[in-house]
């Protein structure tokens, strides 16, 4: 169980400016901003949820984050993970913890993966019986077989990046945090690392807290997102139920033969035609003024379908929509 | 403890992996000091003695110092790339692991390469022990061994200052290697060479001169008070204060994050 | 020559930026001319007889070794250089119409010349205004401060060109960095960093003054203080300009070479 309630966090920054005079001048006097990254987040995380938590770069995403590993003490505000205060417990606070940071390594760099594993290991204290079973499992699931003799510096990025999630999990913590899991894997590896990641929320319980710029490891993991702006939590919400309100515009690309009025279909209310061209054509509909199939009906009453497809908005473009709607 | 072992295993084995490299730095650093060995040979062979010191005695107060700040290095030398570790991020990795973040610094990165300095300055302290012209009792032994020993410990609390200070500013740290760099050059005479108020700063400040200048007088039978051998231990305290400032500097650090 | 004056001042608003570093660094430059006098004054006060310099001399050139220490350090480095050689980014580099042993040499001079400017004032205003034995005098008469300015330019370059000898071998030796310490080392006790030159035991003496390294911050210092004068002073000027162009040809013809190495075995 997470529960976090009215954290707020402020920093103090340097300000400089360009050009050689000010940074003479900067030499005598500085000047210092203060940056409100938090200002009053709550929320709550029920044990075996699987949450997104994303927003735009500087929106704070990082130093929540860090509050709940217990790097950070934040201004004000609480926050309790398994019953702990963060930075008040952190060495007992982060054995119930994993994290993984996309772009950094964990690993030793030259040496076999399964020494770095055996390390965390013993900084962890996890018992050999239940380290053998946790390897086997990871070993099994992630199919680190073959890599684990090797050193890490000659794994690939999808290959590493399956050793780092599972080096994250030899202490079998209760949450989970990963941070751009995903960043610069190909297709294959992204696709196993999603699977690897459901696989264990799902039988294992781990409540798993995601931050990325990937929609698609959005799309494809939680069923939760919090989007976070201007250090504040600006919705909360269920990904289908936000996909239906965001999805009020779909997306109709046709093939067809003759020729399409498309003055006919611009003077009807709710529907844009967006692309038209040799026999193609991509027609943008409001779904609250208009249904599919009676645009598909006008259309076969003046064309000649052959093709269609119907899509609704991807995560990525909801997303962006988001950032509209809140200005951020 | 064993924890500590399997990082020394894991250390060595990735330094191992560039053997090259590895011996070729262990020559530099076994010729790192030669240039403050020449000084020495240069100046005394122009002078006999200085403030009744001869060579071979100054080259014995050379080489404890040296080799305290070798063994300093080898194993604390983590602390030395602080800096690093804090703007990289890798800091943060060692926040969210269960054990303390000073142990966890020390052990993450031995540079055995510093051997180097190590094994120079044992040339320096067998000869210097044989031709200084010190009867070795056990005694002595037992203080020359507490020297280079409390030494390091002492040298490592500077250490821990000097990363406890990048908490605050990685800008500024220069001015700590006039105590850690400048500890081991300017350490190549016994403090009092530097006049009485440097001799006082280094006793009552910065407590190098207690592993350095006072047991040395004991050994060169300069002084017969024994409780100049028994300072080295009580320098040890400095580590103490050092420990305070550098948890001082990290509640800071959780606090703004820089 | 607008090209150099601009990347002189990059450097230099770069450097200035860390205010809080340079007032560390004058912090302890001082801290080490006091130590180094210090030791000097036990050192003097013992043996009345027998010194290569009077003891203000002496202290003269702490000073101003202290308050030069950028433009004259041997193991100073330009990280930026270094990484684009070991990194292979050194290919970029060769595609811009510039040529690149005058520009590293010149983006040196400028990185020394931007931290000795902002940290030598303090240092010699101070040491200026010390007490007695241990103060920094003027120079004696005018010659003497032309040739120390003169001087300080041609070695300023000599320490720029042995530098630049030391990148270029990082292009064979990509790793060692231990040797290539020990190298800036002697070169830089060789210069009399550590302890003058007039210390030396004469034979040795005698040779390391017709070394490159004694070109370095050897010759100005002892120009300043007025331990080299008259002939003797338009000889070392004449061997440092000697020294100068030697270096710069050399490390040219090796640099062609290594970057030939480079072209040809693409990286």
């Amino acid at each position: 169980m997470i529960e976090v309630s009215n954290l707020t966090k402020s920093f103090r920054v340097s300000t400089r400016e360009a050009g050689f005079k000010n940074a003479v001048r900067a030499l005598i006097k500085r000047k210092y901003e203060y940056i409100q990254a938090l200002s009053g987040i709550s929320f709550r995380i029920a044990d075996g949820e699987m949450v997104g938590y994303i927003g735009p770069n500087g929106a704070g995403k990082s130093t929540t984050i860090k509050i709940m590993c217990g790097i950070l003490t934040p201004d004000s505000g609480e926050c309790e993970i398994c019953g702990r205060i963060p930075w008040k417990e952190r060495t007992r606070h982060v054995r119930d913890i994993g994290v993984v940071f996309g772009q950094r390594s964990q690993l030793w760099w030259d040496v076999p993966v399964i020494d770095s594993f055996e390390l965390l290991r013993d900084i962890y204290k996890v018992e050999h019986s239940a380290y053998r079973k946790t390897l086997d499992e990871l070993t099994q699931l992630l199919n680190l077989n073959r890599l684990l003799k090797t050193p890490t510096r000659n794994l690939s990025l999808g290959q590493r990046m399956r050793c780092e999630i599972a080096a994250s999990l030899i202490h079998s913590p209760k949450v989970l945090f990963l941070d751009e899991p995903t960043i610069g894997l190909d297709a294959v590896s992204k696709i196993a690392v999603r699977e690897f990641i459901k696989e264990r929320n799902r039988n294992s319980g781990t409540t798993v807290i995601l931050t990325t710029h990937d929609m698609q490891d959005i799309e494809a993991l939680t069923e939760r997102i919090l989007l976070i702006g201007r250090g504040r939590i600006l919705l909360d919400g269920n990904m289908r139920e936000l996909k239906q309100r965001f999805s009020r515009h779909k997306k109709i690309a046709v093939a067809y033969a003759g020729s399409l009025s498309s003055d006919m279909l611009s003077n009807c209310d709710g529907i844009t035609v967006r692309e038209e061209k040799m026999g193609r054509a991509l027609i943008v509909l409001d779904s609250n003024l208009l249904t599919v199939s009676e645009v598909i009906e006008m259309l076969s009453k003046t064309v000649d379908i052959k093709d269609i497809s119907v899509e609704g908005v991807t995560a990525e473009e909801m997303v962006v929509e988001l950032y509209k709607a809140y200005r951020i | 403890m064993k924890l500590y072992g399997k990082f020394f295993l894991i250390n060595l084995q990735s330094q191992m992996q560039y053997k090259v490299s590895f011996f070729l730095t262990i020559a530099g650093q076994f010729l790192a000091s030669i240039s403050t060995f020449l000084s020495l040979l240069f100046i005394f062979s122009r002078f006999p003695e200085i403030k009744g010191f001869t060579l071979n005695q100054v080259l014995l107060c050379f080489a404890v110092v040296q080799m305290a700040f070798s063994f300093a290095e080898c194993f604390a030398r983590g602390f030395d790339r602080f800096p690093s570790m804090i703007s990289n991020g890798e800091f943060d990795r060692v926040m969210v692991r269960p054990r303390s973040a000073i142990f966890q610094i020390m052990a993450y990165k031995m540079e055995f390469a510093r051997l180097g300095r190590f094994f120079q300055s044992l040339c320096m302290l067998i000869y210097a022990m044989i031709a200084c012209g010190v009867f070795w009792s056990l005694s002595k032994l037992a203080v020359l061994f507490l020297m280079i020993i409390c030494g390091s410990i002492i040298i490592t609390g500077l250490f821990l200052v000097y990363a406890g200070l990048t908490f605050f500013t990685v800008e500024g740290l220069e001015f700590m290697n006039i105590l850690t760099d400048g500890g081991r050059e300017f350490g190549r005479y016994p403090f009092s060479v530097y006049g009485k108020e440097v001799l006082k700063f280094l006793t009552y400040v910065v407590p190098l001169a207690l592993y350095q200048y006072y047991p040395l007088m004991y050994l060169l039978g300069k002084s017969d008070k024994i409780l100049y051998g028994f300072l080295p231990p009580i320098g040890t305290l400095f580590i103490l204060p050092c420990f305070a400032f550098w948890r001082f500097g990290l509640h800071r650090y959780k606090s703004t994050g820089s | 020559m607008k090209v150099y004056l601009s990347v002189f001042k990059i450097r230099f608003s770069a450097v200035i930026q860390y205010r809080a570093a340079a007032l560390a660094g004058i912090a302890t430059q001082f801290a080490w001319g006091f130590l180094e006098i210090f030791a000097f004054r036990t050192i003097y006060s013992g043996n009345e007889s027998g010194f290569p310099m009077p003891f203000s001399q002496l202290s003269s050139y702490i000073w101003l070794q202290q308050a030069f220490l950028a433009l004259f350090m041997t193991w100073f480095y330009d990280r930026d250089i270094l990484d684009a050689i070991s990194s292979g980014n050194i290919s970029y580099e060769l595609s811009r119409p510039l040529d690149l042993y005058g520009r590293w040499f010149f983006q040196t001079a400028a990185n020394r010349v931007a931290r000795a400017l902002l940290r030598c004032a303090p240092i010699l205003v101070v040491a200026f205004f010390l007490p007695g034995p241990f103060r920094l005098s003027l120079p004696e008469n005018g010659v003497q401060a032309l040739g120390f300015l003169v001087s300080l330019a041609l070695g300023l370059g000599v320490v720029v060109a042995f530098g630049m000898l030391i990148y270029t071998l990082t292009f064979y030796t990509l790793s060692s960095t231990g040797l290539w310490a020990v190298f800036a080392m002697l070169a830089d006790f060789m210069s009399g960093s550590v302890i003058p030159l007039p210390f030396f035991p004469s034979g040795i003496r005698k040779i390391a003054e017709l070394l490159p390294f004694a070109s370095m911050q050897n010759l100005p210092l002892r120009i300043y203080v007025g331990n080299i004068a008259g002939s003797d002073m338009l000889i070392g000027l004449v061997l440092q300009c000697f020294w100068l162009l030697s270096l710069v040809i050399f490390g040219r013809l090796i640099m062609r070479r290594a970057l030939t190495k480079v072209t040809v075995h693409g990286g």
